[in-house]
């Protein structure tokens, strides 16, 4: 009896990460792609067709034929959708850099740091998550306009005598998307250099490596699951930001989170905004399932 | 249990010639982590060639001398010379020694033969120069066949090889072995030892091995230093070591040793005479100088006691009577472990020589215990 009871836990252990992928992922996701292949009228939903069960199989059958990929067509007719999406990724990719290069010198500091104050540390980075992400950009907004804090102060120390148009440029997108996902970028570096063995370290110096060439071909090859997963970490969010982008960027900054945006509110277009939201999906997952492929394989390999 | 007495190699003894250099020197170095010593005001000398031992219970601070020489720690206090050069301030990687590390520190993400060449890459070597190093550690280390694997994907004793053909591929002028054999299984280990003599005579270099594993220092160094706290206790051969202890620290971290706790009656033309607490009157050969009354102990080691069922012609003399209180017998030899009237307990060993003895001692008899005057040292307390 204790037997079939822990079984059934098990197999319910197994189940409940698939049951959450099915509820919050794969359905809400064909909900958007079955929009995506719709067409919008002026109703409630606004798209049509809308399926009900009275007209049981055969109705629902003969409906599904109403469906089409105009809006994926229409997609690439318009330059808009390419150019917001190609604009998303450099930005997000240049972010997520910047992030890298800020990000890894932070992790390394607090992997080296006396066991005793990392708890602190970690305290330290995961902090800014206790208030609200919108209000944190906000507070952006007040440091970078041009009679923000950050002008006032370099002004007064005398670097600069005119205000720098920060606010509302690319620049100020990049360091929203930084200073916003910075934690998730040093967590998983911190978490990969922390577990290193210091002998290695030892080991390269003995055998002829100075600090720096000791980092660089042994701390930094051991840290690289750690570097890849903080960059996905802010990768795929980033391409879709909207928030930052929205507050902290300019009316030129085209940014494919921003599109979506509009084409759902402005345009009232659900179809078309699903279509694009679609595409901004299958843009990333299909890369990382190809990487997490090539990844497993790797692994496979050594272990 | 088998004492081996140490490699002892002919006519290798560069630290009993005062003409000789020592090739490390080891000058009162002192290290301290906070206000903990865990090298304590020490100095040694260790020659070329020589396979040299630091033997003590694990946190004497064997590991803390070992990267001290490495260069991964700085001494607080004393110097130490390498071949002529103060190595205060040298970094490992400008030191001609290499070590091999307690946890072989193989990288990870690299194969075996990336291990081997990581160093010779990192100096610059030519790539065909390279291969052709790598190839004959390999071989020295008989891996050919695993080249291309990574390290987890190897048995710890094919690891432990890996690791020493890394410390070795670019040719050291000393090796460093912290525990080199700590985590292999015994009859691995013991094949190794041998594996690592050889090897050491066959390169012609200085190893200084760290070891808490008394067999294993007698089994493979030429010398070796004993240390406790920090501090060297003796430093000697293997056979020193075992048969003429300096201290009750030595005697009793070496091997089985009984101690005869005792006073002096006297001390003179090279006899030493004990009045033991038991009441066991000995005279042992000793140049120690001791005065009368003095405390003192004779350390005798079990082997070179006898039993017999008669009082030896020397007693009372150096012999005692007791009983057979337990028998161990071990195949090669018998411990018997013997109980003198003041409750004290003998332990004596006897090899079996023989197959079968006709009238074997038995639990319980009644025999005496005896040795010679040169079987044991005397101790200062
Ligand atoms: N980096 C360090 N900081 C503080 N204490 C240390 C450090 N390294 C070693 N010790 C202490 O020094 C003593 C000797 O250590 P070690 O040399 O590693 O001993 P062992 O003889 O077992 O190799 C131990 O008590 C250890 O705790
Ligand atoms: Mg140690």
């Amino acid at each position: 009896m204790a037997k079939l009871a822990s079984a059934l836990v098990n197999r319910l252990v197994i189940i409940v990460p698939y049951a959450w992928l099915l509820f919050f992922f794969l359905i809400p996701f064909f909900i958007v792609f079955r929009i995506s292949l719709s067409q919008t009228t002026v109703a409630m939903p606004p798209y049509t067709p809308v399926f009900d069960l009275a007209g049981g199989l055969a109705g629902i059958l003969e409906k599904a034929r109403e469906f089409s990929v105009d809006n994926y067509v229409w997609l690439t007719e318009d330059a808009l959708y390419f150019n917001a999406y190609v604009s998303s990724l450099i930005i997000a990719a240049i972010s997520t850099f910047l992030t890298l290069l800020i990000g890894y010198p932070i992790a390394y500091g607090m992997a080296k740091a006396p066991r005793a104050i990392r708890p602190t540390l970690l305290m330290l980075v995961i902090l800014p998550f206790w208030t609200s992400f919108l209000i944190r950009v906000y507070a952006w907004i007040a440091i970078l306009k041009p009679e923000g804090l950050l002008n006032q102060f370099l002004m007064t120390i005398g670097i600069i005598d005119q205000p720098l148009i920060i606010l509302n440029t690319n620049s100020a997108i990049y360091i929203g998307i930084v200073y916003s996902y910075l934690p998730f970028m040093v967590l998983p570096i911190y978490s990969a250099l922390e577990k290193m063995d210091h002998s290695l370290i030892e080991a390269a110096q003995d055998l002829g490596c100075t600090q720096v060439s000791a980092f660089w071909r042994v701390t930094f090859p051991l840290s690289l699951p750690g570097v890849v997963a903080g960059c996905l970490l802010v990768f795929i969010p980033a391409v879709g930001e909207f928030v930052i982008p929205d507050l902290l960027g300019g009316s030129e900054t085209l940014m494919i989170g921003k599109t979506l945006w509009n084409e759902f509110n402005a345009n009232r277009d659900w179809p078309v905004s699903s279509a694009v939201a679609t595409v901004l999906l299958l843009i990333l997952v299909i890369p990382i399932v190809y990487f997490q492929n090539v990844q497993a394989k790797a692994d496979g390999e050594r272990g | 249990m088998m004492k081996s007495l140490g490699s002892i190699r002919r006519s290798f003894a560069p630290w009993a010639d005062p003409a000789s250099k020592p090739f490390i020197s080891v000058k009162n170095v002192t290290k301290k982590f906070g206000d903990f010593t865990a090298v304590d005001d020490l100095s040694l000398n260790i020659y070329t060639r020589e396979f040299f031992a630091l033997l003590g219970a694990s946190g004497c601070g064997k590991s803390t001398l070992l990267r001290m020489l490495a260069g991964f720690e700085q001494p607080t206090s004393g110097e130490i010379i390498l071949d002529g050069q103060n190595l205060a301030g040298i970094p490992p990687y400008r030191r001609p020694v290499n070590m091999m590390f307690q946890s072989y520190a193989l990288f990870p993400h690299m194969t075996v033969e990336n291990n081997i060449a990581f160093g010779l890459k990192q100096d610059g070597m030519p790539k065909p120069e390279i291969a052709e190093r790598v190839a004959q550690m390999l071989k020295l280390v008989k891996l050919e066949k695993f080249a291309k694997r990574k390290p987890h994907q190897l048995s710890g004793g094919q690891r432990q090889r890996v690791a020493l053909a890394r410390s070795l591929a670019k040719r050291p002028k000393v090796l460093l072995l912290d525990e080199p054999l700590g985590a292999l299984d015994k009859k691995l280990r013991e094949e190794t030892q041998f594996e690592l003599m050889d090897l050491q005579q066959e390169l012609g270099l200085t190893f200084v091995i760290v070891t808490h594993d008394q067999e294993e220092a007698m089994t493979m160094a030429d010398r070796i230093a004993v240390m406790s706290h920090g501090k060297v206790v003796q430093v000697a051969t293997p056979a020193e070591i075992y048969e003429a202890p300096n201290s009750r620290f030595v005697a009793d971290f070496i091997g089985d040793v009984n101690l005869f706790d005792g006073a002096v009656t006297s001390a003179e033309g090279g006899s030493v005479r004990i009045k033991t607490t038991g009441g066991i009157p000995v005279r042992m050969a000793s140049s120690e100088k001791l005065a009368n009354g003095a405390r003192a102990a004779i350390a005798i080691r079990p082997e070179k006691i006898r039993i017999s069922r008669q009082a030896p012609a020397h007693a009372p003399v150096n012999a005692a009577e007791g009983e057979i209180w337990d028998i161990g017998y071990l195949g090669d030899m018998t411990v018997f472990h013997v109980r003198l009237k003041d409750g004290k307990v003998v332990k004596a060993s006897s090899l079996n020589a023989v197959r079968a003895v006709e009238d074997p001692l038995g639990y319980d008899q009644q025999v005496w215990i005896s040795f010679g005057e040169d079987a044991g040292v005397v101790l200062k307390d």
